[in-house]
């Protein structure tokens, strides 16, 4: 690919021609043409080349927007009051400011994952040198940066080449977020297809990040047997020092964990990750634990089981300095984002640094050197550990009890909490010293500590539910599949056609965070669900965590159940956050290995596949991050639909179909340039499920596509009807919409259905071969 | 009875419902509509008044009133399951988005609703929706029948008790004629 800042410097060089002398040749950059696949039109994206593209879908799924707030207040003319159709002093309205402000937190959300992997390739080019070769997966995997080649038409193959990738889309990214300032764009539907351009730019960014630290860390390359790996507070050593890593940017991990074996103390410690820093740190080294996501910060650190605290980067709590200091636990900040007011000690002696921490004469420090990160971590650990103590905060249990008489039931907790738990009937029979309520809020809490901060009387509300849950927060002791990286390209051989043409049921990928609105049960019961009825279940980040974190009657976990392969019923663990990226890329390489697109800055055309021919869905089921906000951007541009729990309505809105209006589905015949009517697939591109069973249901409907064959399509249906006769109790009200000839019919169905048919006035149509882009049209029609 | 919402946080509203102080109130506002619907949600199994869940009262309150239900989530098992057949069902949010759209007539096709009532979501959730019907359906009255106050409503019953959550709708339903 391309080589940038070649500088030549000759001092003095005889030819046959003559002498040369003090020759300097300076050339900003070398395009090295060894990637021969034709240019497609659309290399390196700007904000508007895709526009239309982006039409196309915000046309058929109109976005229905649910403000979170009825004035702005981004500017000092306001606040304004937009209720209604009011405009602002700026002229904004209503619909546009909603739009506005998702095209912020996508920008956000953008700019943190490629943040991450901008930190990460410029760590690893000064450890390891720009021409360090990117390899994720070997002689498997041909193309191994699917998104990137897509949208920029750079074939990366060294970590050098990655700065140029990051270049562009870090102009996007600022570009999109400027367009967001008072008196810019003035739209909702452009800026929600700024939403989409800065979510594909997102994709590009974490698979930057992943691609390059799979390559430079060593991690599993598309390995579907990756190690299983220990997952669960239960699952931790607690006779070692603990260290406990939050995060997503593992670089500071590393650093311990490398010093930990130099020193060969790796075997008398315990290195433990939350959130996506533990999924990385697994991938690094598999004697590490994953604690869980963001909502175990509290317990672990309340339980007094961290002897230090590592923070890197994204979704760490702001409060964890507080919460450490209380159970005598040093921090060190280990990330230029996130310094936490302390005082930097990165270029003070490391033996200093030990004492300060060690003795307490200082909480926290912060250390922007991942080495002296991993040295005073180890250090300070095995010293602190047995000072500490496994100190505590969680009351005994006659205090939890003394606590809750204390209660005056004034609601406050629940109504402060955003499951909107009842708490104060947990805190009524605690009173009464049956603590069992509080044990049920336990497994379903996600730990954010409203609760206390509004109780009047004062009671850590938290730790009683901590201690009233204790036995089952020791007991979790489960495995999670470290996470695999990317989808190789022989399992796309294998599986294209069948995905494609619908005899593999869909993709479930199921990504994302952890506001559980019943915990995190769910996103095993859905996995589960999909994984049985042979449907490819890829999960990623705390999801994955949650995915494996309970068990089946025999005991095994959903990794030790099914297999880790992308194939029918597959669980994968891709990895974290930034893994995410193989999702995508899994999506765009069958276009590109099995039906043979060409890839190369070829972005709608293979986006028009995957949206009319591809049966994958996601799934965040917990969503609650602009992280999140923008990966499901990302998806929207590529036409696949995303899901989101009840608490995913504050993004402010939703993107549907209407299957009222049959116009709505309209699609271009490419084999004869006939408007066709493809049917509701996929219904919705971005959808708000309120209960999982609900969400089941929506899910084994998302997955049809115009172009399913009967074989497939009958197999579809046959998943859809079943599941909404178990979960919603009654036959589905839309059957007729999806039967396009009598072979769709699955056959074990066929009375039942054929009643409907005749009921509702049913005719048959053609299958089509399905775009949205009158240039893919093979005929016209004359 | 507070008129604060039920969620403290959720207060960006510059438009607030208006309490409704009595059942009779609101049975007057439904009978004054011409094509009222009720979206009912997936906490009506969850929550229970009197020993029975709030569906129960619900579907008491439709059959007196007979006013069409649409049963969001998979609650439509949970109607049918007991014996009422709720007109329609489906998402929650496409049927929010349904009625914003002034050209769509109804869940029978004679005519756009003139008051949503809403009820039995989760909270914040049904917060969302009527904001977003406040905002885009400025014609459209909604009104929620939960025990606390929703600030996005056009009109809403305040934070009160399950006690007098029972009662209201009980008293409701007489008023409408049943039982």
């Amino acid at each position: 690919m391309t080589t940038k800042n070649v500088h030549i410097k000759i001092d003095e060089m005889k030819t046959n021609n003559g002498l040369v002398k003090n020759l300097e040749l300076s050339i900003g950059k070398v395009i090295n043409e060894n990637y021969n696949e034709p240019m497609g039109p659309t290399p390196m994206p700007s904000v508007t080349a895709l526009r239309d593209w982006d039409l196309k879908l915000l046309n058929k799924y109109k976005a229905f927007y649910m403000p979170d707030c009825d004035s702005c207040c981004l500017c000092t003319f306001g606040k304004c009051d937009l209720t209604a159709g009011r405009r602002g002093a700026c002229g904004l309205n209503i619909e546009a400011q909603s739009s506005r402000i998702v095209t912020i937190a996508c920008s956000i959300g953008a700019a943190c994952h490629s943040a991450h992997s901008r930190h990460l390739v410029h760590h690893l080019i000064e450890k390891y040198g720009r021409r360090y070769p990117l390899d994720v997966g070997g002689l498997n995997i041909k193309v191994e940066a699917p998104i990137t080649r897509l949208v920029t038409g750079i074939k990366p193959e060294t970590l050098g080449d990655l700065d140029d990738v990051l270049a562009y889309v870090e102009e996007q990214i600022t570009q999109v977020l400027a367009a967001a300032h008072t008196g810019q764009e003035a739209n909702s539907t452009d800026f929600s297809s700024k939403s989409l351009h800065v979510g594909m730019c997102d994709h590009i960014g974490m698979e930057v990040g992943d691609i390059a630290q799979i390559s430079a860390f060593n991690y599993p390359k598309a390995d579907p047997e990756a190690p299983l790996v220990k997952l669960g507070i239960g699952s931790v050593d607690r006779t070692k020092p603990v260290i406990m890593c939050i995060g997503h940017n593992v670089v500071p991990s590393i650093g311990i964990i490398d010093y930990a074996k130099e020193q060969k103390v790796d075997d008398s410690i315990e290195v433990v990750g939350l959130c996506c820093t533990a999924h990385d740190i697994t991938r690094y080294y598999t004697r590490a634990r994953i604690v869980g996501p963001i909502s175990w910060e509290l317990r672990f650190i309340r339980a007094g089981l961290a002897d230090i605290v590592v923070l890197d980067e994204q979704c760490v709590r702001t409060d964890v300095a507080d919460e450490a200091a209380k159970v005598g636990s040093p921090v060190i900040a280990a990330s230029e984002k996130n310094c936490v007011g302390f005082k930097n000690r990165t270029n003070d002696s490391t033996d200093a640094i030990v004492d300060d921490l060690v003795s307490g004469r200082v909480a926290g420090v912060l250390i922007l050197n991942p080495d002296k990160v991993g040295e005073v971590a180890v250090r300070v650990a095995m010293k602190v550990a047995p000072i500490r103590k496994h100190k505590n905060v969680l009351p005994t249990v006659d205090e939890v009890v003394a606590f809750a008489k204390t209660c005056t039931l004034c609601n406050q907790c629940q109504r402060n909490c955003p499951q909107d738990y009842a708490i104060p009937a947990a805190m009524k029979a605690a009173a009464t010293g049956d603590i069992s309520k509080l044990t049920e809020l336990y497994e379903v809490c996600i730990g954010c500590g409203r609760c206390e901060q509004v109780c009047p009387q004062k009671i850590v509300i938290h730790s009683l539910i901590i201690k009233a849950g204790e036995k089952a927060m020791y007991s979790e002791d489960n495995l999670c599949r470290s996470g695999r990286g990317a989808v190789s390209d022989v399992e796309i051989r294998s599986v294209g056609g069948p995905i494609v043409l619908g005899e593999i049921p869909g993709i479930i990928a199921m990504v994302g965070c952890s506001n559980y609105p019943k915990g995190g049960k769910d996103v095993y019961d859905i996995a589960r669900e999909f994984a049985s009825r042979r449907y490819i279940v890829v999960v990623s980040g705390c999801s994955a965590m949650a995915a494996g974190s309970y068990r089946n009657s025999d005991g095994q976990t959903l990794y030790e159940e099914f297999p880790g392969g992308f194939e029918a019923g597959g669980v994968l663990n891709v990895g974290s956050c930034v893994a995410n990226s193989h999702i995508a890329g899994a999506a765009i390489k069958v276009a590109n290995i099995f039906a043979k697109r060409n890839l190369r800055g070829n972005y709608e055309e293979i986006a028009d596949y995957i949206h009319n021919r591809l049966g994958a869905v996601g799934l965040a089921w917990g969503a609650y991050s602009q992280k999140a906000a923008a990966i499901a951007a990302g998806f929207w541009r590529l036409g696949v639909p995303v899901v989101v729990g009840p608490h995913g309505s504050k993004y402010r809105h939703a993107l549907m179909g209407r299957k009222d209006n049959p116009e709505n589905w309209n699609v271009i015949d490419a084999r004869t340039g006939e408007t066709v009517n493809g049917g509701p697939a996929p219904e919705h591109l971005f959808s708000v499920m309120e209960t999982k069973e609900e969400c089941i249901v929506q899910m084994s409907k998302l997955v049809i596509r115009p172009n399913d064959t009967w074989k497939g399509r009958a197999g579809k249906l046959s998943h859809y009807i079943d599941l909404h006769k178990r979960y919603m109790g009654v036959m589905p009200d839309d059957i007729h919409l999806f039967i396009r000839t009598p072979a769709d019919i699955p056959i074990t169905m066929k009375d039942e259905i054929q009643k409907i048919l005749t009921e509702r006035n049913w005719k048959e149509t053609t299958i089509p071969d399905p775009t949205l882009l009158p240039r893919m049209v093979r005929k016209m029609k004359e | 009875m507070s008129c604060e919402p039920w969620q403290c946080a959720e207060i960006a509203a510059t438009k607030k419902a208006n309490p409704i102080q009595k059942p009779e109130i609101a049975v007057a506002m439904m009978q004054k509509a011409a094509r009222p619907i009720i979206i009912a949600g997936s906490n009506l199994t969850e929550r229970f008044m009197e020993g029975r869940p709030a569906i129960d009262f619900i579907i008491e309150l439709a059959k007196a009133s007979k006013i069409p239900v649409v049963a969001t989530a998979h609650m439509v098992g949970e109607f049918v399951k007991r014996g009422y057949h709720p007109a329609a069902f489906m998402n929650a949010m496409a049927i929010g988005q349904r009625v914003v759209d002034p050209t769509w007539m109804g869940l029978d096709g004679k005519g756009h609703p003139d008051l949503v009532i809403m009820v039995g979501m989760p909270y914040y959730m049904q917060a969302l929706i009527l904001s977003g019907l406040k905002h885009f359906a400025p014609t459209l009255k909604t009104m929620t029948l939960d025990n606390m106050y929703h600030v996005h409503a056009s009109w809403s019953f305040p934070n009160a008790s399950l006690e007098v959550w029972a009662t209201n709708l009980k008293v409701m339903t007489t008023t409408f004629g049943g039982n």
